[in-house]
Formats: structure tokens, sequence, C-alpha cells
């Protein structure tokens, strides 16, 4: 049987990468594994070009258990972008706080990645599994390794406990569906809603699918175990948490629901707007008090995937374009973000936020791409988070939800309003020593890269909207 | 046919009460004990559906393995003889997840009855390993190797975990 292995290069690649690290750092002496790092580097880089030039391709492997389409090859360059620059990012940290663990560091980042990546293709319940579960196990292991650092051991307990509790109740939603549909491939699934019949154990099995996912992106009232978890991992393992699980976990929650279910969408659709709004609410309010910096931003974290989620709202072409803009657009803010919360440790700095008074007397580079990755993530224009949110609130603005726009505008104000709590800390208060902060040179690139992109998007956004047009195209 | 009614009936009581006394018992110990009955009552149910791979496998890993690593695991925090109300200090929530639970149940058995499940009678697999071992060389080869590729991450993952962190500066 013909079997066209170069749909899947991609994630081929990233296996044999992953093996190879894995291999080399058993053999390498403890102190030299730094270059496993630029190995893992240089290998995502050219899966980065690989899937770029893959973007056009569409096809499908084993009668649908795997589907390739430019939806996928979109989340893909997501997830590996984030991974790509949580290992540049993440290597002094783990060799610091972590020592001796930076080829496990690579190696899990990059089996945690090719989970993903799967995860985003799979065009079967037992693939989408399978993929969820490499993704969920990588990301345990990554959370609990650092032992030394407060609190990581907690959080990965947490962790581990939650998401096998989430996996069992998506498991169970997925055999109900299968249960009524007789069928796990997504295809098949939509062909039978299309005959018109919903019996009851779909309708249950939807709520058990909505409840597992919505675990995974961490939407309320799933986002319990979020901030704590978010606190107690290692800095760069929480920035890949944030962006790169969350949008992986977005787009398979995206292509199941518009690609199997869509025939029951007056179902689902109240259950994911009351979702959509809790989430949106409680992420900004609870966001106000917090007083760590990596739990604002989990809970800021939360907020967003409320707004990623009115993307799927709006059950429209437009809709989708603008959920992946944001996606994409939430990865260089996030990671920015992250970036300097991981610089700022590394110089001795605890992670309360009253620690970042007078950074920018410390390092006005660290300052300034904390307050424009704050700042977008907001949405004040002319950064890109306003290019994004404005977006998101014209494709429901389209669909009539016009509540729905007041509620999200008026919860971007009240996050304003946290964001700037941290930026006053930076810029108006006085530090505590004057120690100038040093930062890596890998380090300096990406936060400079991420800086960038977020202002030239902001002013110029066309080509970014132009493609995440054409991917939304893979739905309706 | 008949025979297979009765078994069935049998097995699913075994199950569940066992499943039953599970939660019910108070040493934590006959808990584990009888947590092995459900496993070997499911095997049985499999037995009934014509799955004997399925059957073998649940013996093997869920009353084999899944069975020795809870015993372990009981072995290393058990207190007081293996009281329940000992073990786990934090179990207090009795009340509230019997409600929980009960409600969880009735939902769920109500939409599942509710259900007109139509019936399929397709012909029964001769050789059912060397069908699963086609399956799974075929088409789904993809989640196959993934979950080769997982389980070896767990156990990597298991030793960089429990690894002791050696000369801590």
């Amino acid at each position: 049987m013909g079997v066209n292995l170069t749909l899947i290069t991609p994630e081929l690649v990233v296996t044999g990468l992953a093996f190879v690290v894995m291999i080399i750092s058993l053999l390498v002496p403890k102190d030299q594994k730094k270059g496993l790092a630029y190995l893992s580097v240089f290998g995502l880089i050219t899966t980065l070009v690989i899937l770029y030039l893959m973007i056009d391709v569409q096809g499908t492997l084993f009668n649908g258990m795997y589907v390739v389409d430019a939806f996928g090859s979109f989340l893909k360059m997501l997830v590996v972008l984030s991974s790509l620059m949580a290992i540049i990012m993440g290597v002094q940290y783990v060799e610091k706080f972590i020592t001796g663990f930076v080829g496990e560091f690579c190696f899990l980042v990059l089996f945690a990645t090719l989970g993903m990546m799967t995860l985003v293709s799979a065009g079967d319940f037992i693939t989408l599994y399978v993929a969820l579960e490499l993704m969920t196990i990588s990301f345990i292991i990554l959370v609990g390794f650092g032992k030394r650092i407060f609190r990581a051991t907690e959080a990965a307990i947490k962790y581990l406990l939650l998401s096998a509790f989430s996996s069992g109740v998506l498991l169970y939603g997925l055999t109900l569906v299968y249960g009524a549909a007789k069928t796990t491939n997504i295809d098949g699934i939509m062909e039978y809603i299309a005959q018109g019949e919903t019996p009851p154990v779909l309708l249950l099995g939807i709520v058990f699918l909505i409840s597992g996912f919505g675990f995974k992106v961490s939407a309320v009232p799933f986002h319990m175990w979020t901030p704590d978890v978010y606190e107690g991992a290692p800095t760069p393992v929480t920035a890949l948490l944030s962006v790169a699980s969350k949008g992986a976990a977005f787009g398979v929650f995206m292509r199941v629901f518009l690609k199997a279910l869509p025939g029951n969408v007056e179902l689902w659709m109240p259950v994911i707007i009351a979702i959509t709004v809790l989430t949106i609410l409680l992420g900004n309010f609870v966001a106000i008090p917090q007083k760590n910096i990596k739990r604002l931003l989990a809970f800021s974290g939360v907020a967003q995937a409320g707004y990623m989620l009115l993307g799927l709202v709006a059950f429209s072409t437009v809709g989708v374009s603008a959920a992946l803009f944001y996606a994409l657009m939430y990865v260089f803010c996030n990671m920015g973000a992250f970036g300097v919360v991981i610089a700022f440790s590394q110089a001795g700095g605890s992670d309360e936020i009253q620690d970042y008074n007078g950074l920018w007397k410390r390092s006005p580079f660290l300052a300034a791409v904390m307050l424009v990755s704050l700042l977008s993530l907001a949405g004040i224009p002319p950064l890109v988070g306003f290019v994004g949110k404005f977006q998101l609130f014209k494709a429901i603005m389209e669909q009539g939800y016009v509540w729905l726009v007041f509620v999200a505008l008026g919860m971007s104000m009240v996050s304003v309003y946290y964001y700037l709590l941290v930026a006053k800390a930076m810029y108006l208060k006085d530090p505590k020593e004057n120690t100038p902060i040093k930062v890596p040179m890998g380090m300096q690139i990406t936060l400079l890269a991420t800086m960038i992109i977020t202002l030239f998007l902001g002013i110029y956004p066309t080509p970014l909207t132009n493609l995440a047009t054409q991917v939304a195209k893979t739905f309706f | 046919m008949d025979y297979q009614v009765i078994a069935f009936w049998l097995l699913s009581f075994i199950t569940l009460g066992s499943a039953l006394s599970v939660v019910f018992f108070t040493n934590i110990v006959h808990s584990a004990l009888a947590l092995i009955v459900t496993f070997l009552g499911i095997a049985g149910i499999y037995l009934t559906l014509h799955a004997d791979f399925l059957a073998a496998v649940q013996v093997l890993v869920y009353a084999g393995a899944i069975s020795i690593l809870i015993v372990f695991g009981i072995m290393l925090i058990t207190r007081g003889d293996g009281k329940m109300a000992e073990t786990n200090l934090f179990g207090k929530y009795k009340y509230t997840a019997a409600i929980v639970v009960t409600t969880l149940f009735g939902v769920i058995s109500y939409f599942i009855i509710r259900t007109p499940w139509s019936i399929e009678t397709a012909a029964l697999s001769e050789n059912t390993i060397g069908d699963l071992a086609e399956i799974l060389l075929a088409d789904y080869v993809i989640p196959f190797e993934l979950a080769a590729i997982l389980l070896t991450v767990a156990m990597v993952g298991a030793i960089v975990i429990a690894r002791e962190v050696k000369n801590p500066k």
C-alpha cells in the first residue's frame, strides 16, 4: 500500500532529533551538555522551515488516522516556535537551578513538542488520545524534574493527579461519542451526525469532551491547576506550558468541535458561550490581587484562553482566523513576559511583583520587554494584542453577540489595570539594590525578537492575517 | 447462549460488588484485594464478548502489574494496620462525595437508558491476536508508534524524577 511519508516529515525530524539528543546526552560528560541545546535549536529551526514550506500541503494518512492540512501546519509552527524559544531562554536557567539536567530538559521538551504536533494533526480519537498523553506525560516530568526548585514537586503531583482525572473524563467522553457514532474517525463522526439524529449519549459525550478539553486550555471552571502548576514549575517550562500546550489543546478542541460536531452546534454552543464568559470574567478579576508574577501571568493566561474561545463562539472563518492570529500573538507576548521572569530570577530575584520595583534602573531592556509584552496582552494599540482582540471582537460582532463584545471589552479594561500594576512597580518605584542585571546573549536576541515582532505585527498585521485567513478556510 | 447470559450477570455482580467493597471497606489492604477481584471480573466480561486477547491483557496488566503497584504503594503509606481512617487523614468528604457520585451515576444512567442503542451483529474474529496485529501495524501505526515513544518517555521520566540529586551547591 502506498503511504506518503513525506507528509509527516516534520514529525519524523522531531522524533529523530529527540532520540538523538537523548542518546547523546547519555554519552557526553555532565558539564558539556550545552551543545545539545544548540543541536535541538538547530533541529527545531529546520522543522520550522519545513513546516513553512508545507503550509499548503493537504493529505491524510492511514485512512484518515492522521490529517495534514494548513490548520495543523499553522499550529505546528506555533508549537515548534514556542519550544524553540523555551529552549533558548531556558538553558541557562536549567544550568543554574537544575544543574546537570540540560540534556533531559532538551529532549523532554522535544518529546512534548512531538506530542503537541501529532495532537493538532489527529484525525482520529485514538491518535488524539495517545498524542495528548505523550504531551501531558512529558510536561509532568518537565514540571517535576527541578526538585530543588521550591514547590516543583508539589506542582508536578497536582498536575499529574488533575491531568489524569481530566484525561479520564475526556476518554469517557470519547468512548460515549464512539458508542453513538460507532467510529472514532473525526470525519466519520461528522457523517454520522449529518444523518440528523442525536442520541442522548452523544450529548453526554459532548459535555465530557468540553470539560476534558476545557481543562487542557485552562478554561473556567477547569482552571484550578493553572496557578499552582505555573508557580511551582521551572519558569521555562511554565512558559512553554502556557503557550504551546494551550495552543495545541485549543487546536484539537477546534478540530473536534468544528470538524466532527458542527451538526450539533446549537446544542454545544450555549455551553461554550457560558464557559467563555466565565473564563474571561474570572481570569481577569482574580488576576488583580496576585502578588506573584507567575500567578499573575497564570490568571492572565486563563483570561486569554477565554478570548481565544471567542473564536470558537463566532463559528465562522473570520472567527477561526482571528483565534489563530490571537494564539500566535499570544506566543510572542507571553514568551516575552516569561523571558523577563526567567532572566530576572537568574539574576537572583524572586517572582514576587514587589521585587520588580525599579527594574528599569537595573535593566532598561528587561523592563521595556516586559512593558511591551504586558501592554500587548492587555490589547493597547499599536501593539499586536490590539489587532488580535479587534479581530476577535469583530468576528463575534458579525455573529450578533454584541453583549459578549461588551463583556470582553470591559474585561480588557480590567486587565489593563493589573498589567499596569507591574509596570508601575517597574518604572515608578525605587529598587532595593542597584546592581545592573546581565542578560545572556541568546536570551537578549530572543527577547528583542519577540519585542520587534509584537511591535511590527501591531503596525502591519496583514501578512499574518492573510496567513490565518487562508488557514481558517480548512473549516466551513 | 443462555450460559453466556448467566455468566454475564454473575460476572457483573462480582465486578460491581467488589467495586463497591473497594469503596466501603475500612481497611485499605482489603480494598486493594477487592480491586483485584474487580479487575478479574472485567476480564471475565471481556471473555464473554469474545475479546480473548483483551481479557489476557486485562489480567496481566491490571490484575498483575497494577495491583502489585498498588500493594507497594500501600506498603509505603499505610499507618495503623491499614485502617482507612488513619491512613487517609484527608478523607473527610464522605457525604459530599456520596452525593456527587450518586448524582453523576443517576445522570449518566438516565442518558444511557434513554439512548436507542442499535446492535450490530458483525462476524466475530476467529483469530483476535492476528487481526489486532494487522490493524495495529497498518491503519493504527501512528498511535502505535506514539505509544511506544510515550512509554520510553515515561520510563526515562521516572528515572529522571527518581534519581537522587547529588552535590547540592
